[in-house]
């Protein structure tokens, strides 16, 4: 350990900085990732779309918001709005996480203008532009956690871990995410917007920045005319009180695992979670298998899980047990950034990839 | 000018699939429509390198397996971001059992 390490990183994790230009100089942006084989058939069938699954359970989560939101309205002023509230802020500032994700990849629903009608609900709701994040996440897919590459890295090394119990309140995320909306809406897009998303689409993060504004406006409009924050607490809000489950189990996703890989089983984490979680993130909790083959919908991925498990680690068994893997990481990670948990592959497996994973000896952990 | 060269025979793709074709360095895509009908485009997508061949065919459509980008196979038609640029597409015909395809 030497302290000269604490608060700085040999990472540049900006999208145009040295890191992007030596990934794109070694090839490790846009690279070839490693895929475990699967027959053609196979995957076919895990490939299909069905419209039935993502109906039911979007009905299930706006019927529970309704429900929850008319609660907490109906105590409103009293403790027993509290529970109903928490409730609702888990389903707005979590739950649309998973949504937006999936209907970003276009598979929850088979017909796509439903993929489209939920991927703008939830994007209102999480406050993530839906065209900025869209070739955001294009990008994430493409260069899964390569340093200045990936636009979507939680938590960079060395971890700042105050910016991470901050985000348990959705607190820095909303911060941007406001400031991002106001430049937006003023016709500005940063020049790291502009280096991923295609000049052809860049109007529409304006006119969309727009439209939200004055969504906005008009809530906090109708909370100041009726003196009240229940307009507030209903919009807008819950994406800061209701995000600490989209947290929990998004930084399970990738943390405390290796960067600068070209295969997903040594950077990203699947983990095994009770059924109201996988509900409201989607079965996103198969991460490993998701980012493998995101053709596949979120409700085939226990499928998927049990066709490739062969060639995977074994999942963590339930989030408990992730983070008993990964804050010790984030914590060796704050002396010595090149520290990661390595997990262990089956003995059916093939092995890892490793010809871009090249670090010194003591930062694998066995 | 043209130049016909055989892909492959028409058992080889199931309706509603398409396989890989590799010809003088050229990757191409032949699809079997949900009708019986042959097509065949650039076998790349046009948004980053990923072969549509490991992608999802739906009707008319084929489904990019990285990111998800959609073309009518038919048309070459782009459908939407994360693909904003076309794909080609080549003249396909049958003789006997042999799937054509139009590579000049």
């Amino acid at each position: 350990m030497t302290l000269e390490n604490l608060g700085s990183s040999k990472r540049d994790y900006n999208l145009l900085g040295r890191d992007a230009r030596r990934a794109a100089e070694t090839g490790l942006a846009a690279a070839e990732w490693y895929h475990t084989a699967l027959p053609r058939k196979q995957m076919k069938e895990l490939m299909q779309r069905s419209d039935g699954p993502a109906i039911r359970d979007t009905l299930i989560w706006l019927g529970l918001m309704a429900a929850f939101a008319a609660g907490g309205i109906y105590f409103w002023g009293s403790w027993w709005s509290v529970p109903f509230f928490l409730a609702y802020g888990v389903l707005y500032g979590s739950a649309t996480d998973s949504r937006w994700h999936e209907c970003g990849h276009g598979t929850a629903f088979k017909t796509q203008w439903m993929n489209r009608v939920v991927y703008q609900l939830a994007c209102f709701m999480i406050m993530r532009n839906p065209v900025t994040w869209r070739w955001s996440h294009a990008r994430h897919h493409t260069d899964t956690t390569i340093v200045g590459r990936d636009p979507e890295i939680a938590v960079m090394r060395p971890p700042d871990l105050l910016r991470v119990v901050l985000n348990v309140f959705g607190i820095v995320d909303a911060y941007h995410a406001i400031g991002d909306m106001l430049r937006n809406a003023a016709g500005q897009l940063s020049p790291v917007e502009r280096s991923f998303i295609p000049q052809m689409e860049q109007a529409k993060a304006i006119r969309i920045a727009r439209i939200w504004l004055a969504i906005y406006l008009a809530v906090i409009a109708t909370a100041i005319y009726f003196q009240s924050i229940l307009p507030l607490v209903l919009v807008g809000l819950p994406r800061l009180y209701g995000a600490w489950h989209m947290v929990m189990c998004g930084l399970l996703q990738h943390g405390g695992l290796a960067d600068n890989v070209t295969d997903h089983r040594l950077n990203t984490r699947s983990v095994l979670m009770n059924p109201v979680s996988r509900f409201i993130y989607w079965n996103m909790n198969y991460h490993v298998e998701h980012h493998m083959f995101p053709m596949v919908p979120y409700h085939a991925l226990p499928r998927l899980h049990e066709a490739i498990k062969h060639d995977l680690p074994a999942p963590s068994p339930s989030i408990l047990a992730g983070y008993r893997e990964m804050i010790p990481a984030f914590l060796r990670q704050l002396r010595y950034e090149d520290y990661f948990v390595k997990r262990e592959l089956p003995a059916s497996a093939k092995p890892y990839r490793e010809e871009f994973h090249e670090v010194p000896a003591p930062s694998a952990a066995q | 000018m043209a130049q016909w060269v055989a892909a492959c025979t028409v058992d080889d793709i199931e309706a509603e699939d398409l396989i890989r074709f590799d010809h003088a360095g050229r990757v191409f895509a032949i699809y079997r429509s949900p009708e019986g009908d042959f097509y065949a485009t650039d076998g790349i997508c046009t948004h980053e390198h990923a072969f549509l061949a490991d992608g999802l065919v739906m009707g008319d459509i084929i489904e990019c397996p990285k990111h998800n980008g959609r073309f009518n196979y038919k048309t070459g038609a782009a459908k939407g971001a994360p693909v904003c640029v076309n794909l080609a597409t080549y003249p396909v015909r049958l003789e006997g059992s042999a799937v054509l395809v139009d590579v000049g």
